[in-house]
């Protein structure tokens, strides 16, 4: 912190200018965020990790060291790696889906002549969605006794009988899916669409001189300029994952017989329901590795954009 | 003339198209909305009735202290207040820390900085399942031993809240901070402004679209989250609505209608508080982008 710069200002006014008091207004404005992150996050982290390294857990809270015993039976557990494999494909295709689908909203919306700031504000409802309650919705409506989809496709004569949505795996991979994609996609929407709104249209303009059609403009004028908002986009994706965890605990629970396990419904699983506590946070240790890895390298693409 | 009309005619198309696109996207929302004023004959009806033929506040009572056959009394009174309680302070309390860091990150030179910067953002990542059982242990022996009570208290979420928003908060008012001009801050510095005066005075009223889109944010995370306010809260002392929801599931049964009355509820303060910041929102969030 000694070697404190500043941009611009001390800079310009030559180097002499008051660096220790820049130094300490630097360090005063920053302390507060990190005191707090450290104590909520980075802290019990820390703790968690240390217990991953011994035998605790709830009903017998000694601290007694077994080394990597935890790590090596995550290794022998056929669910902990179903679990992991369910985690990566659905944070895969539910950050790919939300972002295309989000994508296809905010182009059909900045084409719209009627009503468009009309239907901006309908985009942000299911923002206002607690995560716990779109997935008690979506359960209902993927039941397979009296949900509203096996209902209209009954009603419609597409079905007889009735589907186990949430009961198959992949079935209920889908379920969920839909309700995660659900949750997500209107914020990529809003924020490509104020991105394709920011947009000139006189380089629209001067495509259609050339004969451009509309995929054309969209791949040469549109998508490129759209760059700066899909990392946005996607980092808000990202950052918010694990939010999929209240949906899915409650659509399935992981279950059944662990069919939709994913990290975030087994962690609880095995350190509350089983007690296993040290087990649990050696789990959740690889759990926060995973979607740290994801998480960085969205972020990688959201640095390079900036000038640090 | 010809080619003008059908230009008109694919417009209208479209826009139907649209619509219908959006009100279809949006029936979970509005099947919530009505599921809360039937009668519950209708709620898991066949086939579906759409739109409600009757409408009932029947659905509400539980909410404000009269049984219905269905659960019994919610204290859904104590459950609104922390949840509006601990909401609003954490978002209060996240966005001036996360202003300030955000200023800094935005103005500044120092070394780690992206490291820094980094670390922030990705402790925002963190999925609340890996945090909220170290959190209740570390709580409960800080409970045990200290004067402060962390454990089933609002005190204790408003903390966590805390530094779960600070980090969206720094980066949306880095982006920000970063879109002002430069010279302002230079020219009130060579008019004798201290470097907080120059935050406070020059900066921050011209960052102010960004405070609300970070407060919408802020708040919407506080007011919805439930994985860690689940582990977190035990009594109507602290649990917030979105725990409170759990009144209505039985063993093997849910009262839908009494649940979504109770989310029904639950979205007005959200909804309210988006409007009120919602040009702002969109503004805040892609400031940084529009070059």
């Amino acid at each position: 912190m000694a070697q404190l710069i500043q941009t611009s200002v001390a800079e310009r006014q030559t180097a002499t200018a008051k660096p220790n008091r820049a130094a300490h207004f630097v360090i005063g404005m920053l302390s507060p965020s990190i005191v707090i992150i450290l104590f909520v996050v980075a802290f019990p982290l820390i703790y968690s990790f240390y217990l991953s390294f011994t035998s605790f857990n709830l009903l017998r809270p000694s601290t007694t060291w077994n080394n990597f015993a935890n790590y090596q039976r995550l290794l022998q557990d056929p669910i902990f790696g179903q679990a992991f494999i369910n985690t990566l494909l659905f944070m895969f295709v539910t950050i790919n889906a939300a972002f295309l689908i989000g994508l296809f909203l905010s182009q059909i919306i900045a084409r719209t002549a009627r009503g468009q700031s009309a239907l901006r504000t309908l985009l942000m409802v299911p923002m206002m969605f607690a995560p716990v309650m779109v997935g008690f919705q979506f359960r209902w409506f993927f039941n397979d006794q009296v949900g509203l989809v096996n209902n209209v496709l009954t009603s419609l004569g597409l079905l007889q009988g009735s589907i186990p949505w949430l009961v198959d795996r992949w079935l209920a991979m889908f379920a969920i899916g839909v309700a995660t994609v659900w949750m997500n996609t209107p914020i990529v929407a809003i924020i490509l669409l104020a991105g394709t709104l920011s947009i000139s249209p006189e380089l629209y303009e001067a495509a259609d001189v050339d004969g451009a059609n509309s995929w054309q403009k969209f791949r040469a004028i549109t998508y490129p300029l759209l760059g700066p908002f899909i990392t946005i986009a996607l980092t808000i994706l990202s950052l918010d994952v694990a939010r999929g965890f209240d949906i899915v605990s409650i659509m399935t629970g992981g279950g059944p017989a662990h069919r939709t396990e994913l990290l975030w419904t087994y962690v609880p699983r095995v350190a509350i329901q089983d007690s296993k506590f040290a087990q649990g946070a050696a789990m959740s240790f690889v759990t926060v590795i995973v979607t740290l890895g994801f998480t960085v390298y969205l972020f990688r693409q959201l640095l390079k954009s900036r000038i640090l | 003339m010809r080619t003008s009309s059908r230009r008109r005619v694919v417009s209208t198309v479209l826009d139907v198209l649209v619509w219908g696109i959006l009100i279809a996207m949006l029936i979970p929302a509005f099947w919530l909305v009505f599921t809360s004023v039937r009668n519950p004959v209708e709620v898991n009806a066949r086939p579906p009735v759409w739109i409600p033929r009757e409408l009932t506040l029947e659905g509400f009572k539980p909410l404000f202290g009269q049984s219905t056959g269905a659960t019994g009394a919610i204290p859904f009174d104590r459950y609104f207040f922390n949840s509006v309680l601990v909401a609003l302070v954490s978002t209060a309390i996240a966005v001036a820390l996360g202003t300030m860091a955000g200023y800094v990150f935005a103005r500044y030179r120092f070394r780690g900085k992206n490291l820094l910067f980094l670390s922030i953002m990705l402790s925002r990542a963190v999925p609340g399942i890996s945090l909220s059982l170290p959190l209740f242990l570390l709580f409960a022996r800080l409970s045990q031993s200290g004067p402060v009570r962390l454990i089933d208290s609002p005190l204790g979420l408003i903390i966590v809240y805390v530094a779960v928003n600070v980090p969206f908060t720094v980066w949306l008012m880095d982006g920000f901070f970063r879109e002002i001009p430069i010279e302002l801050s230079e020219a009130a510095q060579l008019d004798g402004c201290s470097e907080w005066q120059t935050f406070t005075k020059i900066n921050l009223p011209l960052a102010l679209p960004g405070l609300a889109a970070s407060a919408i944010f802020a708040f919407l995370a506080a007011w919805n989250e439930f994985q860690i306010a689940s582990v977190l809260t035990r009594t109507v002392n602290s649990k917030t609505a979105p725990v409170g929801l759990f009144d209505f599931t039985g063993q093997f049964t849910i009262d839908w209608r009494g649940m979504s009355a109770m989310a029904t509820v639950m979205m007005i303060p959200a909804i309210a508080f988006v409007f009120i910041v919602q040009r702002n929102l969109v503004r805040g969030l892609t400031f940084g982008a529009v070059k």
